[in-house]
């Protein structure tokens, strides 16, 4: 199956982007509220083989990303306005047939909550094979042999057998693994991955993203991760993008922007995690109030009322995406100089 | 911008934010938040506006209805042989019934036992369901067993057969047979409602907090779980009343009502009317369409309440 | 699964061990205790003393209660004294058993396959035109009493318009063969179709009666169902496959979503009796709801203890029988 991918990765120039989302603007419109703006002009590009990571608070706007990209969204109560180019094609214009035909092809996609994710009354075996079924003309007996192999290849002990299990059956760390079997079952070019830990153990959380990586390097599957937690992106991504109330707020490669963090909000994101080396008696750094206490974009910086660095400026004027050399990109108007960063 | 004033914006955030957790206990927020969708619920306003007006006019109806309902004004045009049932006539708007009496009067007036019949019936069957439920879902262990087998057995007999065979316990009908006989199959239902509310509390957070505290078991039964269950029993009451209504109306039909009619009600009515149905259906319509509206009145109501309570559906 | 089974078959037994304790009790506090209830109210002294020895009313209360059960396991519950007056009273429920089921099946039937494609389209189109007025369709059929239901189209189509037969199952003068007592059937199985045809058209406006509360609440259930499937991650997980809308809807949603809706349709089921009293009643059909009608009025109550035993038992019988179906289709109780 690898074999089949990097051969595929060959054929495909790799200069170009494999999925180039440009200015992706989501509304929620409900009768007799005010419309909401879930995302807010995002852009960002993923390469063949790339792992790019989209990060940020629940509210944020990076699911809803993901799900517009697949064509996921809810048909009534919204408005996806944008450009998201996989392969030369506008996935947001593509009629719906089509984009079902891509689906699970060429880009798939892995859940938070493996249990809700999976039909319970429905065997593995069948909710792997479907997808082969479907997009590859297999017959199910074709398939399930490729099945088997597939849960074989994620790890799963007893493939044969688990082939007959319903979900109920496995442990959550199984049937995530399951969950990415089926993703990878028509070798897609580009994994979404929307949370894949969050809902498992911790010690399960690790084997799992070692998978991912692993999956990655072997298949040349491009994927892009959607969390909350910084550990699970500084593991994993060659690319990370920090979104807030709807836009990216910074962009960077994982070790420029873990190193060297230049908006006040990703700042804060790292230093809210507890550090082992950090002195003892030192103090967590949370970020005050919540993803609610937000300024509209149109005329202000939607982090100003969190932001400690806030000045006059941005609760008056919207700052704007500056890109720099080297891929970092940054939305500030009083970013945080080098030697503010640090232990403090 | 200064430190103080960073430090008072931040103690402003804190203050919004323990304003919000307060605004975020469950009882507060849950009403708040339903009574907002419901305020804008078409289906929920015409249900209110139903039984907001049938109570009414159960208080008012007796100094709104034009006649005595005992009264038989138009008795002497009550023919057994030809004609016997009076029409409409300037006066008597919706004519007689078969003993002369007003037919309006009595409709209105109606409404007075309707209400009462249903209201007490679901109080009747609410505490019997709030002290079998209350018990098997606090006490749990054997005395849930017990009582849950007893509402097994009172669920497995279809409703109605079971309001019969109380209502025929009694030697003589009377309103009270037809109360009695609706409250005792609302009372499993009530139990296993409450019940099951009980369990589902027995394990969450807020009654092992209460425990771990050393609150006694009746202050967090009666204090913690009881409120709680609240929700549930006061929506599943509402449509239990339209449901008291139209039964009472059936047992009337089938003769277990109340052979008293100077005080007249919408299913006693609607029985006794069957004798004279072909010749004048107008006698079964008019309580018949009461009958309907009101009961429609309460389901609205309480199926819109229910929407309204249920987390699954604030999207 | 078989330790499912035994363990709801176990459940059964106790709860028809509880009914007959309720029923016992409730025999002895009818008004004139249970030798009115055998006899009936206007028997002559002399037969009353004599019945309440051969009952044994002078022992203790226990051992009345196991001369009562094992009365009951023979099928001994008396003479009829009011609905077929002098016919042995487990006699009559045999009698009238078939035309009961008959009814119960047609309604049942006319209620799935009336609410489950009506539920599952208004659900698909959740928040239209269609879907509230089918909503408040449902809502009304409930608040509308069921025999007045009967009475408007007992009324209108067959006394006004003559278009269906008034009352009963059959037309007296065809003397039809009988067989099992469901004259549909026997008309088919006698090749006697008038016969057939004319207990279907007897059957129409009584299941159409009968069938609204079941209809009202299989849609209602079904909707609902339908609506949180939709809604569940597993669907998502279905589309994001990019599977064809014919194996989501039918292996994801379809499948799901049936689950409630079976146990609704057994609840229904005995919800039927009930509604079969009124119905049966109004179109003076001579089935199990027409004798429990009759039973009261005429105070025969050797007839209602008969009919509330085995309507119980029936009911729980279903239940039983729902519950193996749910553990068949849903694989979290099969494989537990």
């Amino acid at each position: 199956m690898s074999a089949t991918l990097s051969l595929r990765d060959q054929a495909s120039p790799t200069s170009g982007p494999l999925l180039s989302v440009q200015d992706l603007q989501v509304t929620f419109t409900r009768q007799g509220e005010e419309s909401f703006h879930a995302v807010d002009g995002v852009s960002f590009d993923v390469h063949p083989g790339q792992t790019v990571g989209l990060v940020g608070e629940s509210g944020c706007g990076k699911s809803v990303t993901s799900l517009a990209i697949m064509g996921l969204l809810p048909k009534r109560g919204n408005r996806v306005e944008g450009v998201a180019t996989y392969d030369g094609v506008d996935l947001l214009s593509l009629p719906s047939k089509q984009m079902r035909d891509r689906r699970g092809r060429d880009i798939a996609m892995i859940f938070q909550d493996p249990l809700s994710s999976l039909n319970p009354v429905v065997p593995i075996g069948v909710q792997v094979t479907e997808v082969m079924e479907r997009h590859r003309g297999l017959s199910r007996k074709e398939a399930m042999p490729k099945a088997q192999e597939l849960l074989e290849r994620v790890g799963i002990p007893d493939p044969k057998a688990r082939l007959k299990n319903y979900p109920h059956q496995l442990s959550g760390g199984m049937r995530q693994r399951a969950l990415i079997a089926m993703s990878l079952a028509c070798s897609p070019r580009l994994l979404i991955a929307d949370e894949p830990t969050t809902a498992l153990d911790v010690t399960i959380q690790a084997q799992i993203l070692a998978l991912l990586k692993e999956l990655v390097v072997d298949t040349g599957t491009a994927l892009i991760m959607i969390t909350h937690d910084l550990g699970v992106v500084a593991g994993l991504c060659d690319e990370v993008n920090v979104l807030y109330a709807g836009r990216i707020v910074e962009r960077g490669d994982r070790h420029g922007l873990f190193g060297q963090p230049r908006h006040p909000y990703t700042h804060g994101l790292l230093s809210s995690i507890p550090r082992l080396d950090a002195p003892r008696g030192e103090q967590l750094n949370p970020i005050p109030g919540s993803v609610t206490d937000n300024l509209p974009w149109t005329s202000a910086c939607a982090f100003a009322p969190r932001c400690p660095h806030a000045l006059e400026l941005c609760r008056e004027v919207t700052p704007v995406w500056e890109l720099e050399p080297g891929g970092r990109g940054l939305r500030c108007h009083n970013p945080m100089e080098p030697e503010e960063v640090g232990h403090e | 911008m200064g430190v103080d004033a960073y430090a008072d914006r931040r103690k402003d955030r804190i203050d919004a934010l323990a304003a919000r957790s307060v605004d975020d206990s469950p009882g507060v927020s849950l009403i708040a938040s339903a009574w907002r969708r419901l305020r804008r619920n078409p289906v929920f306003l015409l249900g209110l506006a139903i039984t907001v007006s049938f109570v009414v006019l159960a208080v008012v109806s007796p100094w709104l209805a034009p006649y005595d309902p005992a009264a038989n004004p138009l008795i002497d045009q009550v023919r057994p042989q030809s004609n016997p049932i009076p029409g409409p006539e300037p006066g008597f708007p919706l004519g007689a019934d078969d003993r002369g009496r007003d037919l309006l009067s009595r409709l209105l007036v109606g409404s007075r036992q309707t209400l009462i019949v249903g209201v007490l019936a679901t109080v009747f069957g609410l505490i019997g369901g709030l002290v079998l439920g209350t018990l098997a879902g606090a006490l749990g262990g054997w005395v849930d067993s017990v009582v849950m087998r007893l509402v097994d057995v009172m669920l497995s007999i279809p409703s109605l057969l079971l309001a019969f065979t109380i209502g025929a316990l009694a030697a003589r009908p009377s309103q009270w047979t037809l109360i009695v006989a609706i409250a005792t199959i609302q009372v499993p239902v009530f139990a296993r409602l409450l019940r099951g509310t009980m369990l589902a509390q027995r394990h969450s957070d807020h009654v092992l907090a209460a425990r771990a505290l050393g609150v006694k078991p009746q202050a967090i039964v009666f204090r913690h779980m009881l409120p709680n269950a609240m929700g549930p029993v006061i929506v599943q009451a509402t449509l239990v009343l339209a449901v008291a209504i139209i039964d009472a109306a059936a047992l009337s039909f089938l003769g277990l009502g109340n052979p008293d009619d100077r005080q007249p009600e919408w299913g006693q009515m609607l029985g006794a009317s069957q004798q004279y149905i072909y010749d004048h259906p107008h006698l079964a319509i008019y309580p018949a369409l009461c009958i309907i509206v009101v009961a429609l009145g309460f389901t609205l109501m309480g199926e819109s309440l229910r929407e309204a309570l249920d987390p699954k559906s604030r999207r | 699964m078989v330790r499912f089974i035994v363990r709801r078959l176990f459940q059964m037994a106790v709860v028809l061990v509880v009914l007959s304790i309720l029923l016992f009790a409730w025999l002895k506090a009818l008004p004139g205790g249970p030798v009115s209830a055998i006899l009936g109210e206007r028997a002559t002294p002399a037969r009353r003393a004599a019945l309440e020895a051969a009952l044994g009313l002078d022992q203790p209360v226990h051992v009345q209660y196991f001369r009562f059960v094992e009365r009951a396991l023979h099928g001994n519950f008396g003479a009829s004294t009011g609905v077929l007056p002098g016919e042995d009273a487990f006699q009559v429920f045999l009698i009238r058993l078939p035309a009961t089921i008959e009814l119960s099946f047609f309604a049942i039937l006319l209620a799935v396959a009336l609410g489950i494609p009506l539920g599952y389209f208004a659900a698909r189109r959740h928040g239209s035109p269609v879907d509230s007025g089918a909503v408040i369709l449902s809502l009304i059929g409930v608040a509308v009493p069921v025999f007045f239901t009967a009475f408007l189209l007992k009324y209108y189509v067959a006394v006004q318009w003559n278009l269906l037969p008034v009352s009963g199952r059959q037309d007296a003068s065809l003397d039809a063969t009988r067989v099992t007592g469901l004259f549909v059937l026997d008309g088919i199985l006698t090749q006697e179709y008038d016969a057939a045809w004319d207990a279907v058209l007897h059957l129409i406006l009584p299941t159409l009666a009968l069938a609204t509360i079941p209809f009202a609440i299989i849609f209602r259930i079904t909707r609902a169902s339908v609506l949180d499937t939709l809604d569940a991650d597993f669907v998502r997980t279905a589309e994001a496959k990019g599977l064809s809308t014919r194996v989501i809807r039918g292996r994801h949603v379809l499948r799901n979503a049936m689950l409630p809706v079976v146990t609704t349709i057994g609840l229904s089921l005995g919800g039927l009796l009930a509604g079969a009293i009124l119905t049966e009643t109004v179109f003076s059909f001579p089935g199990i709801g027409d004798a429990i009608a009759q039973g009261y009025r005429k105070r025969d109550y050797a007839v209602l203890q008969v009919l509330i035993l085995a309507s119980a038992a029936i009911y729980v019988v279903i239940n039983l029988l729902v519950d193996i179906a749910y553990a068949i289709i849903d694989p979290r109780i099969r494989t537990r």
